[in-house]
């Protein structure tokens, strides 16, 4: 049984270090064709017709006037009459022109009759929704009623967050093109290997004759895993047209249709003794997640308070269809928790980290990860030093709180498959149908192979983004590091020990007497002892090694991943926020963000998966959401001039801490993606409140 | 400033030698400039095809061959100048600048992001400043006389320049669909400010927006970008 583990700490050549990511230069260099730049030739565009309603019933399609227009070589129905429509936004007909232009003209002239049907586009509270509203079932936990009769505290407050949606700044979209029966399709894709078998159903082709590339992709953020019915519809339009079809969809579409997080509003009751313990905890919540009921939400979020009361209520709405978005659900369930917990440190008058502390163990399983993370952000924020009571005394319109906020996530590792190819003149291939979606997948994936192979990082050809190579699930929910780590880590140990065991024999050793390090095979103990990489290949006469090695199971407790990758991480964040009480501006000035993630295998891209996460944290606290008018049933604000996202400038001071080293490097390697973008966005709204509360509203 | 299109007896709006060619000694457009630019020759062009007939396509230049005042709203030939070439390319009046780097001329570079003027993903260089190709009509850059200067004009493919090294080096790129817009935004903002310090640079290049949130490395990247520039290190 070959041996599987990572290397120990003094023996990691790469592993752990700041390695910048190997599709750096041609992205920042402009060369690389994302799914957007794609021009195939005689390549067609397409764009679609939009419903204007919110809801409504198709009764009739024209399209005679689009056909007739300049350019226009294939029109698609994608919704029949008679069917309804559940959002502003969705799509009915698509058109394909010779450029984008004569496109768009055309697709203005399709008619479509609709019969309009009411429409909610508002989370409105439960009582004001009708038969909109779907209450789950109550949960309880513990004794509530008697733990809020014994506590010697209680605070109550409303807190929630809008929907929000993901802008991703490459839009969704694809272009397709047939050979025959065989459809290759650039998707900007979360989902090479996956989303081939959804346009095989959608086109009623096996799912064999889809090819789907996506070398590099623009941002998706948990929206691009699906073929989507413009998919279809592109491959459609190419069939008809007998020509490769383009359709990207145009930003207000994007804003529009192409996620919605859920909302959340609660009220809440958080009960406590005098010395900090949190006792009891009720929430009355409700939020919109559009037609659908989703579950219970799974409050509050972290702390395991002993007695708590839930009752949840989903308001169904046609803002648009939900779509998974970084860390689902929990950025939202960690606003409300946290904010209620500092209303409760401010009314028992407790620094909130002393009282975090105080009940720390709570947390369960992280709870020693957490105290040395609270410490850790406390430090580095200079919380001793800066932490006030609520309301800042100090003189002028600049009032400044702190605030803290603790986050999780599951991660673990997605099924994946990797090929390794060692060629007779030294090259190295590994093979993932995975993806990059500026993650660093890629960069990750090169690290590993060549630190098993002992060789640098330029040795290693990784070739992902095609779902002709070997299948690997899509990213979502941090499984992807994890996936592709143990699947690559197992593919290039069995490679070199196949290529060790050719080796072995001319050297006079057994094969376990073998290591590969530097660009050698060699003697262990005996470095004089062996060959050069080139050489040892160069034995291979014609034949390569091809070796493969998988991540067969999602959850870490299986035995074939326990060595290498887990799941279950913490992480702390605190915050510096400055409100202007003249102008009600808020500004934050600092935020820390300490974060655990097991071993780690490039600490750079690791670094910026956090920075980034906090700065999309930032971007839903102060400036995101999705509004809606409840008059029309649509959005008003689908472009980036009124969707707002922070600028360079709006991010103040970020500092990024990873914990490493021993106590972490050992739990294996644990997704990223998700965690860091919880807490930020959890950090404001009551960084204001601790701001403004007495000596700042006034 | 840049002048109006020419009429359509000419088939090619930019006459070199003409008077345009003094609009390109007063390099570059500013924000303001731009205002104007649309506020007064886009407008003007618009305002010649919002007649009965011009909202109907095709016809295009068969209107200018009778004589016609007006361009469009068929497609009209121009040349625009990018990266140092001469490109002729036939475009309808309507068409802005990235749509015609980008599906006529294939220089993906400048990405279409919010196609409005918020996002900066599309910004290219032209005549030394800053500007968002998808609110510049084609024919207006052409008749500008414009030095356009694309990402793929900064180095020779396979090398890299000076700030999409810096960049790399500071991991200031995720996807990287915003990266080329940043890059040449931070190119024309050292041109015209070589010596910047850590404050000025945490709000510079505020007119591009990144949805994974690469500020912190972009803030680095300029940094080192306007050592590098200094250095010669290219
Ligand atoms: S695409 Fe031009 S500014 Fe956004
Ligand atoms: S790197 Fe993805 S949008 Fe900036």
């Amino acid at each position: 049984m070959a041996d599987y583990r990572w290397p120990e700490a003094g023996k990691r050549s790469l592993i752990g270090k700041r390695i910048s990511r190997l599709d750096g230069p041609v992205k920042s260099s402009g060369r690389v064709k994302y799914t957007y730049d794609v021009d195939r030739p005689n390549m067609l565009y397409g764009k679609m017709v939009l419903s204007p309603y919110a809801q409504a019933t198709i009764k009739s399609i024209d399209t005679t006037a689009a056909e007739k227009m300049p350019g226009v070589k294939a029109v698609q129905v994608m919704r029949e009459p008679g069917t309804e429509i559940l959002w502003a936004g969705q799509e009915v007909v698509a058109v394909a022109a010779e450029t984008e232009e004569q496109a768009r003209d055309a697709a203005r002239r399709v008619v479509v009759n609709y019969e309009k049907l009411p429409h909610l586009v508002r989370d409105v509270e439960p009582a004001k929704a009708g038969d909109r509203a779907k209450p789950a079932a109550e949960q309880t936990e513990g004794d509530p009623d008697k733990a809020f009769q014994e506590a010697e505290v209680t605070v109550e407050g409303q807190y929630g967050c809008s929907v929000i949606t993901h802008c991703c700044l490459e839009a969704h979209g694809q272009a397709t093109e047939w050979e025959g029966d065989n459809l290759t399709v650039w998707a900007s894709t979360q989902n090479v290997s996956g989303i081939g078998g959804e346009f095989a159903t959608g086109l009623k082709i096996p799912a064999g004759n889809v090819r789907t590339l996506t070398p590099v992709m623009g941002g998706g953020f948990g929206s691009k895993f699906g073929a989507d019915t413009w998919g279809v519809a592109c491959a459609q339009l190419a069939k008809k047209a007998g020509r490769p079809v383009k359709m990207m969809l145009e930003r207000d579409h994007e804003l529009m249709v192409a996620g919605a997080r859920p909302s959340i509003h609660a009220k809440v009751r958080v009960g406590a003794q005098k010395d900090g313990t949190i006792t009891a905890w009720s929430s009355e919540s409700w939020g919109t997640g559009g037609m659908g009921t989703g579950g219970s939400p799974r409050l509050p979020y972290v702390f395991r308070i002993p007695n708590q009361r839930k009752r949840h209520t989903a308001v169904l709405t046609n803002i648009g269809p939900v779509r998974a978005w970084r860390a689902p659900n929990h950025p939202q369930l960690c606003l409300i928790t946290m904010a209620a917990l500092e209303d409760l440190a401010a009314k028992l008058g407790i620094d909130p980290v002393e009282m975090f502390l105080k009940n720390i163990g709570m947390t369960g399983e992280l709870s020693k990860v957490y105290a040395a993370e609270l410490q850790k952000a406390a430090e580095l924020i200079e919380w001793q030093k800066k932490w006030h009571p609520r309301g800042d005394k100090a003189p002028g319109v600049i009032k400044r709180g702190l605030g803290i906020s603790l986050h999780t996530w599951g991660g673990g590792g997605h099924p994946s498959n990797c090929a390794c190819a060692i060629h007779p003149d030294g090259s190295v291939e590994v093979s993932l149908g995975s993806q990059d979606l500026g993650t660093g997948t890629r960069t990750v994936i090169a690290i590993i192979a060549a630190e098993t192979l002992g060789l640098p990082l330029e040795a290693v050809k990784v070739n992902i983004g095609d779902s002709h190579y070997p299948q690997s699930g899509g990213s979502g929910g941090s499984t992807t590091v994890g996936g592709v780590s143990a699947s690559t880590r197992r593919a290039t140990t069995n490679a070199l020990n196949e290529l060790l065991a050719k080796m072995a024999p001319s050297l006079g050793v057994e094969n376990d007497q073998l290591e590969a390090v530097g660009g050698r095979i060699q003697v262990k103990g005996n470095p004089s002892k062996g060959m050069s990489w080139k050489q040892a290949c160069a034995k291979l006469g014609t034949t390569p090694i091809n070796a493969t090695g998988q991540t067969s199971i999602t959850t870490p407790t299986g035995p074939s991943a326990r060595d290498l990758i887990s799941s279950g991480v913490g992480g702390v964040q605190m915050a510096e926020v400055a409100v202007d009480i003249e102008t009600g501006v808020v500004k934050l000035e600092k935020l820390v963000a300490v974060q655990d993630c097991g071993l780690i295998i490039d600490l750079k891209t690791a670094e910026s998966q956090v920075y980034g996460g906090c700065i999309m944290g930032v971007c839903y606290a102060l400036y995101e959401e999705k509004i809606m008018d409840e008059q029309t049933g649509r959005c008003l604000n689908p472009d980036m001039e009124f969707y707002k996202l922070a600028g360079i400038a709006d991010i103040g001071e970020l500092v990024v801490h990873m914990m490493t080293g021993p106590g972490y490097d050992e739990r294996g390697v644990i997704g990223l993606g998700e965690p860091p973008v919880i807490s930020s966005g959890a950090l404001t709204p009551d960084k204001v409140l601790a701001a403004l509360e007495k000596g700042g509203a006034a | 400033m840049p002048k109006r299109p020419k009429s359509p007896e000419s088939d090619h709006p930019k006459v070199k030698g003409g008077p345009e060619e003094s609009g390109r000694k007063q390099a570059g457009l500013g924000r303001r400039d731009f205002v104007k630019l649309v506020g007064g020759t886009g407008v003007a062009v618009t305002a010649g095809v919002l007649t009965k007939e011009a909202l109907l396509p095709a016809e295009s230049n068969a209107q200018a061959a009778a004589g016609r005042r007006g361009i469009g709203p068929g497609p009209v030939n121009i040349t625009l100048r990018v990266n140092g070439e001469d490109k002729d390319v036939a475009v309808e009046p309507r068409v802005t600048l990235l749509d015609v780097l980008r599906d006529r001329l294939h220089l993906t570079g400048a990405k279409k992001v919010c196609d409005r003027g918020t996002c900066g993903a599309c910004t290219v260089i032209v005549s030394g400043k800053a500007i968002y190709s998808c609110t510049m009509l084609a024919i207006d850059a052409a008749n500008s006389s414009a030095d356009i200067l694309t990402i793929e004009g900064l180095a020779p493919e396979g090398q890299l320049h000076a700030v999409s090294a810096a960049f790399v080096d500071n991991d200031a790129q995720q996807c990287g669909f915003c990266t080329p817009g940043f890059v040449m935004a931070c190119k024309a903002y050292l041109d015209a400010q070589p010596n910047p310090t850590y404050e000025q640079v945490k709000a510079a290049l505020g007119g591009n927006l990144c949805r994974c949130g690469t500020y912190v490395g972009v803030r680095k990247a300029v940094l080192d970008a306007a050592m590098r520039m200094k250095g010669g290190r290219s």
